[in-house]
């Protein structure tokens, strides 16, 4: 019988495998990278193109006015259509992009928004208690009032959880500063120390525990 | 209320989306975020809110605080300030909840079985009763309801209706009882006990414990009595015809057939003369039961008022109304025009004789408002879907007379009504279920009594009057076998049969589930030559049932207990075909006992789900107890375990280290920790056969032990849920550490990393983990409505346990690092401890020195479950104490 | 070495190459092996029709329960390993041990090892909760920051069986690379001679090559042999460790790998018993060579019966209370038949060893090491679920009793472990051929 495997034969057998190889590693990354934690700042149509840019920033208009339960509850809060009304009734009140309030408030059907910031449900974040520690909720939210339409700028992956989580000090700031998206936290150790007596910290270890936020 | 509207509405969706994504892994494409259209006033989204109520299941109101997230009803609570509960819980109570959710309910009005409207129902009435001037032929038929509100329509009927008349049938009322107070005192008066101040308590077959209207309250009382106080305790004698939670933790228990009872304590030996002596000495109180006659019951009155027991009588809180049998004759006769059955079962449930169901057909226009679209719905003309009690306005008396208003908690899920708003449909006046009971409470502090859960002042005066003497025929002694009809400790009359967590809660001496038995003592299964799992043809008359045999240690000889309330045809997919209907054989004259029934082996096999196969501990030292006498000798109950050393050095637990303590001496095995545990932690039921292949989920279960002593057999109650060891072996065989410790000692279960290896149940020695073989919670949007929001939804394959109510220790943490402050003590209270009605369960922090565990922890009756093997438990046992009367040598 | 010698002094290098390879090309299929195959390729369709059910439903379909939690697949699994020992057994300590016999077994031996591991290490992930997270178990950095728990025998394992895995592969892989070149010079059709000549990577039995070749295959000798007694040891530490009284007991290691070997050796038996009639390699598997697996598999069952007596003794020297009651349950109670079928399987039955005449018998030695494989797979059995079913709280003692599709899984198993036994007969040659060549030439030396 003939020689089977000449020179260029082989020589093919061999690029051919490497291609293989690298074909893999690349589709890999690829998958990788479109893993949702992974893709960057993600910003949804909503219902209504609500601009916290324009509402927070320019308007300067508190967190707290719509988030209302950000300090007493693990909700934020999301505000009924009165709290739009209160101005809306005035302003813009024929815009066509508020057509989804009006019917809201016409209908008694809710605005439903489309989630930014989903944690799985077994995660049980709260916000009151990271909001009276001190967490501003620019370390979470990104620059809020710089966001024509609202996006996510944090992974939300357990290891950025655990980053703060075992070392929280350095982005905390003073309960008055907590809602100012321009402050930053305190840089000088004496600063920080005092912060750290004033928020009453306890030490982080619970912090880590796997029940502080799975149940 | 409106705002209520809206929040179940748009909430159900939130609740819904996010109970589908529990333990889904990963979050969905997109999650919508549902805000309030309209605002109601305070309502903080994530922030439980608890409203006061109350609910009758055994003919007393039982006060509850009913929790609501968001809107939805998820869980219910005992109302401290309510008699009928002292802060604890019923199983009933815990498990209306699921009640409420049931998807099964009835949505909709049908008259003969066909979907109709509301309005049809009006003007059939209408005219009707515009034919029926004074109301001739008009008859109203209630349930035990005890509501003021409606018995104040009533007589509104009665005065616009002269001709009209209400009758009632509950078939859990306690007859006996009443007629006893009757014969005592010339009106029926029911006894209502102090048992905390009895030294010594001769209990007659009265079951105070499960059956009573005032269970919670008896049961606290008589936990309180048995706490060792220099020495002394109280002293519990229970004489029963059937197993009864009092029986079991009796200090001697004499089970005998109803009818032996009786003429006992006509006769009275030399037992009586010791026992009498003793409540003598020690201000004892002696209880009937309703297996005993009338007669008797006056005797007991006569007795007590001898022994100067501290009891006043109250007149019962049900309202009152003529009995059925004349209601059902009238019907035969065709002089009943139209019957209002405002809800109860009584196609179901009357007595056997009456042949209800058939004189129901000869009813021209019948209408039964009822939950469920059930047997007597089906027999009746129309069918009105009642609003569940957490869904409407009413109000309802506790056993003592205290009044509670039941408000609303969610509007009304389906087409329903309540009685009241029914009853005034019939008055033609169709009022609002709130305006209704309003009108009743006129001059009350209304806020108030809403937020306390009790109207002040409400309780009906107790009357001090001197029995008169009835002489009790002497009870010819009987021969042949008896039979002893019990309500069902789960689903009571059957009205619970379509309530799963009921239907799988383990039944207290028999740990049968999913059934009822015909229970037998060995002796008696001996001579019929019966054993487990046969079937027994009981006959009583011309009346047939066959029966599964389960035996019962201790169960009296000679007779046969049946637990009523199944075998029920139209109670939905849970309860259909559910075991026997002992209602066949119950007939009004023997509505708990019955003599001369003939019991033979029939052919055929059953196979019950029991959750506990093996009844002794086999020489292990697991459920403790120790008689009064050496621990008052001894000073301790039993040796300290001789601590084990460890190569390691002891982790420093800074901060808090929770722990719990269960009393064995203050559990009398009533289950209430079990369901409230199942209700709180979002705990599945898995089904019989899952329960039969040994899958049964329950985080904390009741262990049932059968000892023989010299001084007779003893019978033993264990909760046993996780003991969250310091070394624990659960944690170091886990490969991906989803069993771990957590800094303040809790023995964690991290479903969301759990592959289930099932390692650790293998390694644990307690076999308190509890693993989801199949996918068990349900997809039901209803039942997701339930769930508690706090607790992650388990999936198919992962590990579950008791986790402390971790999600209620992180509130407390949560709420106290707001205020800069520790977690009192008693801030955190795990399910199972707040619907214990004794108190038997003890949670909190050992850095506390101050903390109730701690205390609880010092008590000589202290002990840790299979210390040998070192697993260091936070969870340890106080042993139970037994009282016996040296008097007596059996 | 006479009677091997005595045989083989009537084949000359070429015959033994013709009659090895010529089973892999020209000996038409014969119509056993093809009935065999379709058999066995039906029952492997089963098993993954199994595992298709059991991954769509969960584990629930089986027997397994609460105290119960570990059933036939962790059975399975130590069952399977154990089989994957002997292989390797015979390959490298053989080797090593310059027992010249081992030569016409071990290349069969070691595709019996590979295919009874793969399958083991199938049971583990069968086994779990929630099998599409099994990657948890091995350590990788993830965005969690959560690594594996390292004090869990089960984190052992994967290294255990994965090493073992591999190497055995390589060893197996490597014995084959020259007789595959050999297949490749002879092979009648381009096809095979493609495939072959790809996966013979391009041998030209260069002095050269042969110089490196040996080297390797002592190198991955010397690994593979620690591995016989690691990976089994290792195994019978996911017992060992736990508290459980039945499990938590160190006579296992030891006691676990010599019941690896009886098995292994049986299912050698097995295998080579039919084999060697089927495709008349008689003079190559001699009588010689069954009788000293016989021997073996004496020796072996000797050791496994230390074990379960040692365990017995044990128990009621130590005096501790639980695993007493384990004990006298493990012989009076539920599971007690079992018991006493492991004892009559595996101490009684191969005693008849004893006797020249059962060592020389074809038939008593495929019976027996059918026998000796029942009895190993019921101990498994035993030890995994009598145990477990009556543990420290009576309250929660209850019982397994295996359902439908832990049969079906088991059988399905086995019938896959047969379709690649029987695709490797009919692919690659059973006998190391180059290995023979080289037991004839030194005969002619002498």
């Amino acid at each position: 019988m003939p020689q089977v495997f000449h020179p260029p034969l082989l020589l093919g057998l061999k690029l051919a495998l490497a291609a293989v190889v690298l074909v893999a590693t690349a589709l890999w990354l690829l998958v990788y990278k479109a893993l949702p934690a992974h893709s960057g700042p993600l910003t949804p149509q909503q219902p209504i193109p609500f601009s916290h840019k324009h509402h927070a920033g320019d308007d300067g208009i508190d967190c707290r006015y719509c988030h209302y339960s950000v300090e007493t509850s693990a909700f934020a809060g999301i505000p009924s259509n009165e709290v739009c009304l209160t101005c809306h009734s005035q302003l813009f009140n024929d815009a066509a992009t508020l057509e989804p309030l009006r019917d809201s408030a016409r209908t008694g059907r809710p605005i439903a928004w489309v989630r930014v910031h989903d944690l799985p449900d077994f995660v049980f974040f709260n916000h009151s208690i990271h909001v009276a520690k001190g967490v501003g909720c620019v370390e979470c939210h990104g620059r809020v009032d710089r966001m024509p339409r609202i996006e996510r700028v944090a992974s939300l992956e357990m290891q950025w959880c655990l980053g703060c989580h075992r070392d929280p000090v350095p982005r905390l700031r003073p309960p008055e500063k907590v809602f100012d998206m321009a402050s930053q936290p305190p840089r000088d150790p004496k600063a920080r120390a005092a912060l750290v007596a004033r928020l009453h910290l306890l030490p982080t270890r619970h912090m880590t525990d796997c029940s502080t936020c799975h149940r | 209320m409106p705002s209520l509207k809206f929040t179940r509405r748009e909430f159900l969706k939130l609740g819904a989306a996010s109970a589908a994504l529990a333990g889904a892994g990963c979050a969905p494409p997109a999650e919508r975020i549902v805000p309030y259209a309209n605002q109601p006033e305070n309502a903080l989204p994530g922030v439980p809110r608890f409203y006061a109520s109350a609910a009758s299941f055994v003919g007393g109101a039982e006060g509850m605080l009913i929790e609501a997230n968001t809107g939805r009803p998820t869980k219910v609570e005992g109302n401290p300030a309510h008699p009928g509960s002292l802060g604890a819980t019923s199983v009933q109570g815990q498990a209306a909840v699921l009640q409420l959710w049931d998807p099964e309910r009835s949505k909709a009005p049908r008259r003969g079985g066909q979907p109709a409207t509301r309005d049809a129902l009006a003007r059939e009435l209408n005219d009707a009763l515009g034919s029926l001037r004074a109301g001739e032929g008009v008859r109203v038929l209630i349930d035990g309801s005890t509501s003021p509100t409606l018995a104040r329509q009533l007589e509104l009927l009665g005065k616009r209706f002269p001709a009209a008349r209400v009758h009632r049938w509950d078939p859990l009322e306690p007859v006996a009882r009443r007629e006893g107070g009757r014969l005592a005192f010339g009106r029926p008066l029911e006894p209502l006990v102090r048992l905390e101040e009895a030294g010594a308590i001769l209990d007659l077959d009265s079951r105070f414990l499960e059956d009573h209207p005032f269970r919670l309250n008896y049961a606290r009382q008589y936990a309180r009595g048995r706490e060792v106080r220099g020495g002394r305790m109280s002293r519990l004698y229970v004489f029963e015809s059937a197993p009864s939670l009092a029986g079991a933790v009796a200090d001697h228990r004499y089970a005998m057939p109803a009818h032996d009872i009786e003429s006992w304590l006509v006769e009275g030996d030399r037992r009586q003369k010791a026992i009498l002596e003793d409540l003598k000495k020690n201000r004892g109180v002696i209880l009937a039961g309703e297996s005993l006659s009338p007669q008797a019951h006056a005797r007991v009155h006569r007795l007590n008022g001898e022994l100067g027991a501290s009891v006043s009588y109250v007149p019962p809180a049900q309202i009152d109304a003529l009995p059925l049998p004349p209601l059902v004759e009238d019907m035969r006769a065709g002089r009943v025009k139209l019957l209002l059955i405002l809800e109860g079962n009584p196609a179901y449930d009357a007595p056997a004789d009456l042949a209800f169901a058939e004189a129901l057909a000869a009813v021209p226009l019948s209408v039964h408002l009822s939950l469920y679209f059930d047997e007597t719905s089906a027999r009746s003309t129309w069918h009105v879907p009642a609003t569940h009690f957490m869904e409407h306005w009413s109000d309802a008396r506790a056993f003592d007379g205290t009044a509670a208003i039941v408000q609303p908690v969610i509007a009304p899920l389906y087409d329903g009504v309540s009685p009241h708003e029914m009853v005034s449909l019939v008055l033609q006046e169709s009022r609002r279920g709130y305006d209704i009971v309003r009108e009743t409470w006129r001059d009350i502090d209304w806020p108030a009594a809403l937020r306390s859960g009790v109207v002040p002042e409400s309780a009906s005066r107790t009357v001090k009057v001197a029995p008169r003497s009835v002489d009790m025929p002497r009870a010819a002694p009987r021969e042949g076998w008896s039979v002893r009809f019990v309500p069902d400790q789960s689903v009571l009359d059957g009205r619970f049969a379509n309530n799963a967590w009921l239907q799988e809660l383990p039944r207290s001496e028999s740990k049968i589930t999913w059934d009822n038995a015909a229970l037998l003592s060995p002796a008696s299964a001996k001579t019929l030559g019966v054993a487990v799992d046969d079937m027994l043809e009981i006959s009583l008359g011309e009346r047939r049932l066959l029966a599964p045999v389960w035996l019962v240690p201790g169960h009296a000889d000679g007779t046969v207990t049946l637990a009523l309330g199944y075998g029920r045809t139209h109670a939905g997919s849970v309860g259909n075909g559910v075991g026997f209907n002992a209602f066949l054989l119950r007939t009004s004259t023997s509505l708990w006992k019955a003599h001369g029934v003939s019991l033979r082996k029939a052919p055929g096999h059953h196979g019950f789900a029991t959750t506990q196969n093996h009844a002794r501990m086999e020489g292990r030292d697991l459920a403790r107890h120790v008689r009064l006498e050496e621990l008052v000798k001894k000073g301790k109950a039993w040796d300290e375990e001789t601590p084990r050393h460890s190569l390691y050095k002891e982790w420093p637990y800074e901060g808090y280290r929770w722990a719990m303590v269960v009393s064995l001496n203050n559990c009398v095995g009533c289950n209430a920790c079990t369901i409230a545990c199942q209700a709180e932690n979002n705990i599945p039921v898995v089904g019989r056969e899952e329960v039969i292949a040994g899958r049964e989920m329950h985080w904390i279960r009741v262990d049932r032990y059968y000892q023989q002593h010299d001084y007779g057999e003893v019978t033993l109650f264990q909760p046993v849920p996780c003991m969250h060891c310091e070394n624990a072996p659960c944690e170091y065989v886990c490969p991906v550490e989803a069993a771990v410790h957590d800094s303040e000692g809790l023995n964690l279960q991290v479903y969301n990393r759990c592959v289930g290896t099932r390692f650790c149940s293998q390694n644990c020695p307690y076999k308190v983990r509890r693993f989801n073989f199949l996918q068990y919670s349900s997809h039901d949007e209803n039942l997701k409505a339930q769930k508690n929001p706090e607790v992650t939804v388990r999936r198919r394959g992962v590990m579950e346990k008791c986790t402390y109510c971790v999600q209620r220790i992180q509130r407390a943490r949560i709420e106290a690092e707001k205020a800069n402050r520790r977690i009192a003590d008693g801030e955190v209270i795990t399910a199972c401890q707040a619907a214990c009605p004794t108190g038997a369960i003890v949670f909190g922090d050992l850095n506390d020195p101050g903390s109730a565990v701690n205390r609880a922890k010092r008590s000589p009756l202290e002990y840790d479950l299979l210390a040998e093997l070192n697993t260091r438990p936070r969870t340890s046992y106080e042993g139970r104490v037994l009282n016996r009367n040296p008097d007596l040598h059996e | 070495m006479s009677e091997i010698d005595a045989r083989l002094q009537r084949w000359g290098y070429a015959s033994v190459t013709d009659k090895i390879s010529d089973v892999v090309l020209r000996r038409p299929t014969h119509w056993i092996w093809a009935g065999g195959f379709v058999v066995t390729a039906l029952g492997s369709a089963l098993l993954f029709a199994g595992i298709g059910y059991l991954f769509a439903v969960g584990i629930g379909i089986w027997g397994v329960n609460i105290p119960v939690a570990w059933g036939f697949a962790i059975a399975n699994f130590v069952w399977w390993i154990g089989i994957g020992h002997a292989g390797t057994f015979i390959s490298a300590i053989l080797l090593l041990l310059r027992q010249k016999w081992r030569t016409s077994i071990n290349r069969f031996a070691e595709a019996m090892t590979l295919f009874a591991a793969g399958i083991a290490g199938l049971f583990p992930i069968l086994h779990l909760g929630r099998p599409w997270f099994f990657y948890w178990l091995v350590p990788y950095p993830n965005v969690m920051e959560l690594w594996p728990q390292w004090r869990s025998a089960l984190v052992w394992d994967i290294f255990a069986i994965s090493t073992y895995l591999i190497v055995s592969l390589l060893f197996w892989y490597l014995g084959v690379v020259p007789d595959l070149a050999t297949l490749r010079d002879r092979a009648t059709s381009r096809v095979k001679q493609v495939l072959y000549g790809l996966f013979a990577l391009g041998w030209r039995g260069e002095a050269r090559h042969w110089a490196r070749f040996e080297t390797v295959y002592l190198l991955l000798a010397g690994l593979a042999t620690p591995l016989v007694v690691s990976v089994h040891s290792v195994v019978s530490l996911d017992f060992a460790i736990g508290i459980v009284p039945g499990y938590h007991s160190t006579v296992f290691p030891p006691y676990f790998v010599a019941g690896a070997l009886f098995s292994g050796f049986a299912m050698v038996l097995t295998l080579a018993i039919p084999m060697r009639h089927f495709f008349r390699l008689e003079d190559f598997i001699t009588g010689r060579h069954l009788e000293l697996a016989a021997k073996v598999l004496l020796a072996c069952g000797w050791i496994v019966a230390y074990g379960y007596f040692i365990e017995t003794f044990t128990a009621f020297y130590g005096a501790d209370r639980f695993e007493i009651a384990m004990v006298k349950d493990r012989f009076f109670g539920f599971y007690g038949p079992l018991y006493w079928l492991v004892l009559f399987c595996n101490v009684v039955a191969p005693q008849i060893l004893w006797w020249r005449a059962a060592r020389r018998s074809v038939w008593t030695l495929f019976v027996l090491s059918l026998v000796v494989q029942l009895g190993m797979w019921s101990e498994r059995v035993m030890i995994v679920v009598q145990s477990m079913h009556r543990d420290f709280m009576p309250s929660a003692w209850g019982l397994f009793i295996p359902t439908v599709w832990d049969w079906i899984i088991l059988g399905g198993s086995i019938a896959f472990f047969f379709f690649l036994f029987l695709a490797f007969l009919r692919f690659l040659p059973a006998i190391s051929i180059y290995e023979m060549r080289k037991l004839v030439h030194e005969e002619e030396a002498q």
